[in-house]
């Protein structure tokens, strides 16, 4: 396995791309808002996109090094990408598609990707999920030393994106090349990649686990990215190591981290609890407002309580009887508040 | 007010009908179909329908083997004066063919742009079967051309990306991907171009002239003989209509998504099968 190595630098319509990444046999996310120069990463690395400076690296093959005027076309790069579309020639067959580079393995695969079935059919005839899989199988068919994947799983429904979240996972385990996936969607992230780089304006602006960044949330947008809320107001360190946050929108907040000044505090969904009456508990803060909505997602319900977002069971909805617009106590812990500095 | 509304469209619509096809009709209606057929036993006939085929098929070939490739660039790349070069890509769609005519002799003609040089070199190239195939290539081309440009243009760019990342050179991209997928563009654009220089009159009576058997394909054909045989120029316009219809057939079927007479309109029904 040789490791990945790119430094690129280009410059997009507002703003410039710069980044510098090295990736071993291993799936690397980069996530970030759309236009932030994610996909423009995965086509710099394919060879269909000349960035204005950079070089991208394999093991020992200089792929591209605009010093150098080294820039290797598309099809000298042993690269597989699959595209958000699929990209999937609709005047082929399944078995066309996953051949079409040539190699002979094509039955195997099909076996593999379970499309041997489909073989015969053309691209319009399947679903979104089976689309996904044709569209893996026909890019590792060149048995590509890297792998790209442009929002895996954004053309999906919800349904079927669990499903091939995954197939994908157990793909990337198997495959032992240096991987790299664009998406906007946390929960791809990190199921499917070791390491996660937040891509905001054309720069990283933090990298790490999924669960550094849901921890440690460099930045506002890692921060409500990963799903957590994000509350803006002013901190003030108190006694007892407790710092005081006193909300933009009004009220209080306790949180065990010390920082001062302008601060987002960010809690995560699952850290939040729903009661009918002020619990007796340890928890310090408090928010008391009306349910705006509840939202199912699987098993569990999003209750989006005033300014916050709680996750409970869907069992517990039922228990309490919650119903839109009654009110009720959102409740969690100063331990469970993270502080991240704003602008 | 809705039945004379309604009455007024039946009867503009019948009437156009009527002008349109009655002309056509009157040629076959003149007189008996065999003896029509008979007619073009003609030598003048014989020998215009071979100058006819073999000028339109050389014609054919070169603008295919040339205006494909050059229509793929066109409609791939992005560069300055990209709409300047469409634009004058087009200008002889619009062109009146005397005018045509004119341009190619002041290119090609012996007092032309070229003649010295052509000269030099001993060609002779106005008033020869060369001219022929100049002046059907001149004003048959862009038919071609403004369909294939936009074939290529409504293959999806990821889909040339896709091939390329697959290991698939530029060549092979073209072959595999580009051209199937512009296939029913490109075949719609090729025979409307076959029908635009089988008919073509202006500017090869200007440049090749109308000489029998070098020449004079069916179109002079048919004015030449109309002092002289009015029921061989019949029989050849016959033959003419014939053709145009199944040309026209054969450009529908190449297009089975097209619904309506718009094979002309390529620039707006393109997003419209893409």
């Amino acid at each position: 396995m040789d490791r990945l190595r790119l430094d690129l630098a280009h410059p997009l319509r507002s703003f410039g791309l710069e980044l510098a990444l090295d990736v071993g046999g291993e799936a690397v996310a980069l996530a970030g808002p759309s236009g932030a120069g994610k996909t423009s990463v995965l086509r710099a690395v394919a060879g269909l996109l000349r960035p204005e400076r950079g070089r991208v690296v394999l093991g020992a093959e200089v792929w591209l090094d605009t010093d150098r005027g080294v820039d290797l076309a598309p099809e000298d790069r042993s690269v597989g990408l699959v595209f958000q579309d699929h990209a999937l020639f609709p005047h082929l067959t399944v078995a066309e598609n996953v051949g079409f580079s040539g190699r002979a393995r094509v039955e195997e695969l099909l076996q593999r990707f379970r499309i041997a079935h489909l073989a015969g059919a053309r691209p319009t005839e399947l679903s979104g999920g089976e689309r996904q899989r044709v569209a893996l199988a026909r890019s590792l068919a060149r048995d590509p030393k890297v792998l790209l994947l442009d929002e895996p799983t954004a053309s999906l429904d919800a349904h079927t994106r669990a499903a091939v979240r995954l197939e994908l996972r157990d793909l990337l385990h198997e495959i032992d090349i240096p991987t790299l996936l664009v998406t906007h969607d946390f929960e791809d992230a990190a199921a499917l990649a070791a390491r996660v780089g937040v891509l905001v304006d054309g720069r990283l602006v933090q990298i790490g686990s999924p669960t550094d960044l849901v921890r440690a949330p460099a930045d506002p947008f890692v921060a409500s990215f990963t799903g957590g809320n994000l509350l803006a107001g002013r901190a003030r360190r108190g006694d007892g190591g407790l710092t005081e946050v006193a909300l933009d929108a009004g009220g209080l907040l306790f949180s065990t981290d010390a920082i001062d000044g302008r601060v987002g505090a960010v809690v995560h969904p699952w850290e939040v609890s729903v009661a009918r009456e002020m619990p007796a508990d340890s928890a310090l803060n408090h928010v008391t407002a009306p349910i705006a909505a509840l939202v199912p997602t699987g098993n569990r319900v999003r209750v989006r309580v005033g300014p916050l977002t709680a996750e409970v069971t869907a069992a517990s909805v039922e228990r309490l009887g919650l119903r839109p617009g009654e009110i009720v106590i959102a409740t969690f812990k100063a331990t469970a508040t993270r502080l991240v500095p704003l602008a | 007010m809705r039945r004379p509304f309604e009455v007024t469209l039946w009867v503009a619509c019948g009437a156009t009908l009527l002008f349109l096809v009655l002309p056509l009709a009157a040629i076959f209606l003149r007189i008996p179909p065999v003896e029509l057929f008979r007619q073009l036993g003609d030598e003048a006939a014989v020998d215009a329908i071979v100058v006819s085929l073999k000028t339109s098929a050389i014609a054919h070939v070169v603008i295919l083997v040339v205006g494909t490739p050059a229509a793929y660039l066109l409609a791939t790349r992005r560069f300055r004066g990209r709409s300047t070069v469409l634009t004058l890509i087009e200008l002889p769609l619009v062109l009146p063919p005397a005018v045509a005519g004119l341009a190619l002799l002041a290119t090609f003609g012996q007092r032309g742009l070229l003649g010295d040089t052509l000269d030099a070199l001993g060609v002779q190239v106005s008033f020869t079967q060369v001219a022929v195939v100049l002046a059907v290539i001149f004003v048959a081309s862009p038919f071609y051309l403004r369909q294939a440009i936009a074939a290529f243009e409504a293959v999806d760019p990821h889909l040339t990306d896709a091939s390329r990342t697959l290991g698939v050179g530029p060549f092979g991209t073209f072959r595999r991907v580009a051209l199937p997928l512009a296939r029913g563009g490109l075949g719609a654009g090729s025979t409307l171009a076959f029908a635009r220089g089988l008919g073509e009159f202006g500017a090869t009576i200007m440049f090749a002239g109308s000489l029998q058997g070098l020449t004079q394909t069916l179109p002079l054909m048919i004015y030449a003989q109309l002092d002289q045989d009015f029921d061989v120029a019949l029989a050849v316009g016959a033959l003419l209509v014939v053709m145009s219809f199944v040309i026209l057939l054969v450009a529908k079927l190449s297009r089975p998504w097209t619904g309506s007479v718009s094979i002309l309109l390529t620039r707006s029904d393109r997003s419209a099968s893409s």
